[in-house]
């Protein structure tokens, strides 16, 4: 059973990285919180129209109520009178609202209550099957999300150049005459879709997390939209199935600890990405202070070195009365500059070279 | 009138007319920011502040529980302001992986403090959808504490968060660090919505900020009036809310207001007198108008113009050939008639007055200088 749990995890999250990515970068990334909690009264009513949660109703629902989102909120703005952050504000609360009260008020008895809707139910989702021809061919929701997953793919696989084109130039993809707007609501209904189908295993808040967070991860590791999906989808199964796994050792939310682990993937990537980390950021901007300082140093040499105070001036305990750095600094910078043949140091005393005069010279001609 | 003499209803209504007031005026800061959603962000990331405070000290009372959610929440809005500032990630998807990610970490401690065997943690999931009729009167007072002290923050601090609102770049010439700034009424928005936490719970909470302000800005382009506003619109939508979930069984308090604050938007949006929607459509109606009744009166000029055998007047059918698709003529000509720039003849005929010429003529030169 803990591998089809596994499956179903695996399945959810490369099912979610996919439209995350290009959610992340058209910067519609808050568009899936506000989908994925707007479709809960498509969820709702579907369920009270048929009374179950596997009637495919449920996902004509949700898919309507998640359109509803993008339709109020792109209509809201055009209005002129909010701001689209506001207008995303306005309409989720507020279709949410009407799905938890519709919940609370009418499925009173029934399967569907708040913590399914916020928590989904990964540890039981195995145990609803579907049988064909009368043998059990596997959880149902193995299924679901493994067509979804492949819907995903084929629609990526479709229009790869055309979203390209829209998201990172909608001016040339509509003069090519793909309308960005139409790849916005295909890119929207498989937000929709795929949150109702993950709202089973994670529920409707932590969709957020598998869509998002991976996506946000890989876009710090790499350029490239392609790289970009497949780390994206590597990254939120990784951290999904880790979270499970955490979730089973501690007998708790195995939705809240994907969701923390998205979180330690995208912290890891914050910190130690090759070329954008924050460590790599502060390395580079510490070395090339340290150039300057280099620079700095060699030009400070050559100016004083024909003065008769010459032995005071290129003194390297001088150097933080002069150039005002402290001691420390300025053995740090002493030391790259005699590591970079800049400058030769007798008992203290500090000479330009060769290559340091030249370093000067192309310093002093910029 | 007879039911606030309830305890429990009294309790319920001052407490969402005092978050109300508290969120509705610092909501005002995050929509004019463009940070609506911050507030969203915020509220979930402080579910995990409440239930740590939980594990750590073991305590249920409000105050404990509400400043870790603060903590949680000022740690999770810091942190998004700060992926912003140290990588290329825009502001939406570092607001959506911290509100994610944060709300993760609260479900599985929520979760996990749950499996344990001692039962003392029940009630922890108020917080998720917020239940005023649990209110206490311990949590009015916070409520007033911490209002107080944000709103104090805000009037002391007023011309700062105006200058640095709407002219950023100005206001650090001046001197004043907009990191500052954004830090400050960061953690007056933290306040806010650490303040709605048992009312309206962290999901949720975000609508208190939004709506009341999003609606008050409909009715004036004054700050101070929209703050003032704003706060009115929000302990109206809360009282109401509040009132309506102790009223009716299994109705949720935070859902309920969102609605009755979803409402006043949208009557705000249609009603305004100058911006509303109603008022917008009256006005393009009037403007077409007035337009059609211009070109009428160009048209009667140049039928007369054009008919030199001083045949002056023509009949309605005359006229609506060459104004085919252009409204009501008859109702236009009446209009014509009223201004007395046309008249009508014996025969039904219809013919420019004197002022009616006059006034052809002046739209015609209008239009002359005009090219």
């Amino acid at each position: 059973m803990i591998g089809e749990i596994i499956l179903i995890a695996i399945l959810v999250s490369a099912a979610c990285a996919i439209p995350g990515v290009f959610l992340v970068l058209r910067k519609m990334a808050l568009m899936s919180d506000a989908i994925s909690h707007a479709v809960l009264p498509g969820i709702v009513i579907g369920f009270l129209m048929t009374r179950s949660l596997s009637s495919p109703l449920l996902f004509v629902g949700a898919v309507g109520t998640g359109l509803l989102t993008v339709i109020l909120t792109e209509s809201l703005v055009k209005t002129g009178l909010v701001k689209e952050d506001a207008a995303i504000g306005l309409v989720f609360p507020a279709l949410f609202s009407i799905g938890v009260i519709l919940v609370s008020r009418y499925t009173g008895n029934v399967h569907l209550d708040i913590d399914a809707v916020l928590l989904g139910e990964l540890v039981f989702a195995p145990l609803d099957r579907i049988s064909f021809l009368g043998y059990d061919i596997g959880p149902r929701t193995a299924w679901v999300m493994g067509i979804i997953l492949l819907l995903n793919i084929g629609v990526l696989a479709l229009f790869f150049k055309e979203m390209k084109i829209a998201t990172f130039d909608p001016g040339l993809s509509k003069s090519l005459g793909f309308s960005p707007v139409l790849l916005q609501y295909i890119l929207m209904i498989s937000v929709s879709i795929t949150t109702v189908g993950a709202f089973d295993a994670v529920g409707s808040i932590l969709v957020v997390a598998l869509m998002i967070a991976p996506a946000t991860t890989a876009y710090l590791l790499t350029d490239d939209l392609k790289t970009m999906i497949i780390l994206s989808v590597i990254i939120g199964i990784v951290s999904s199935v880790l979270g499970f796994l955490i979730a089973w050792a501690l007998d708790a939310s195995a939705a809240g600890a994907m969701a923390s682990m998205c979180g330690v993937a995208f912290l890891l990537a914050f910190l130690f990405a090759p070329d954008r980390g924050l460590l790599s950021q502060i390395r580079r901007k510490h070395s090339q202070k340290l150039e300057f300082a280099v620079t700095m140093l060699t030009i400070h040499l050559s100016h004083h070195r024909s003065e008769k105070q010459c032995d005071l001036e290129c003194h390297e305990q001088h150097l933080t009365e002069h150039i005002n750095w402290d001691r420390h600094f300025a053995s740090q910078v002493v030391r790259k500059a005699i590591g970079d043949g800049m400058i030769s140091s007798s008992q203290g005393l500090l000479k330009l070279t060769q290559a340091g005069e030249q370093n000067v010279k192309t310093a002093m001609m910029e | 009138m007879i039911f606030l003499a309830d305890y429990t209803l009294k309790i319920v209504a001052l407490g969402s007319a005092l978050l109300g007031i508290v969120a509705g005026s610092l909501g005002t800061f995050a929509v004019l920011r463009k940070q609506s959603l911050l507030g969203d962000s915020i509220s979930h990331a402080a579910l995990p502040g409440i239930v740590l405070a939980f594990m750590i000290t073991g305590s249920k009372s409000s105050l404990i529980l509400l400043l870790g959610a603060a903590v949680a929440g000022w740690i999770g809005s810091y942190f998004i302001l700060g992926i912003i500032r140290h990588s290329r990630i825009s502001s939406d998807g570092a607001q959506g992986v911290i509100l994610s990610v944060f709300f993760g970490i609260g479900l599985l401690l929520l979760t996990y403090i749950q499996s344990q065997p001692n039962a003392a943690q029940a009630g922890l999931d108020k917080y998720l959808f917020g239940q005023a009729a649990a209110l206490l009167k311990e949590d009015l007072w916070i409520t007033v504490i911490f209002g107080t002290v944000a709103i104090i923050c805000m009037a002391l601090f007023w011309k700062e968060f105006k200058l640095m609102t709407f002219d950023p770049i100005y206001g650090q010439s001046l001197g004043f660090s907009e990191r500052a700034t954004d830090l400050m009424i960061t953690a007056l928005i933290v306040i806010a919505i650490v303040t709605g936490l048992s009312t309206v719970g962290v999901i949720l909470m975000s609508s208190m900020l939004i709506a009341p302000a999003s609606a008050a800005r409909q009715w004036t382009n004054k700050m101070g009036a929209m703050v003032v506003l704003s706060a009115f619109f929000g302990a109206l939508g809360g009282v109401a809310g509040a009132l309506l979930s102790s009223l009716i069984p299994n109705l949720p308090t935070g859902p309920a207001i969102v609605l009755c604050l979803t409402a006043i938007v949208i009557l705000s949006l249609l009603l305004s007198p100058n911006r509303g929607i109603l008022a917008r459509s009256a006005q393009r109606y009037r403007n077409r108008f007035a337009f059609s009744l211009q070109k009428l009166l160009l048209d009667l000029y140049h039928l007369e113009e054009n008919h030199t055998d001083g045949e002056r007047a023509h009949s309605i059918k005359t006229i609506s050939l060459i104004r085919s698709r252009e409204g009501n003529i008859r109702i236009a000509l009446q209009a014509l008639e009223s201004n007395n720039w046309a008249t009508q003849t014996d025969e039904k005929l219809w013919t420019l007055t004197q002022d009616g010429r006059i006034q052809a003529e002046k739209l015609l030169n209008k239009g002359e200088e005009n090219l």
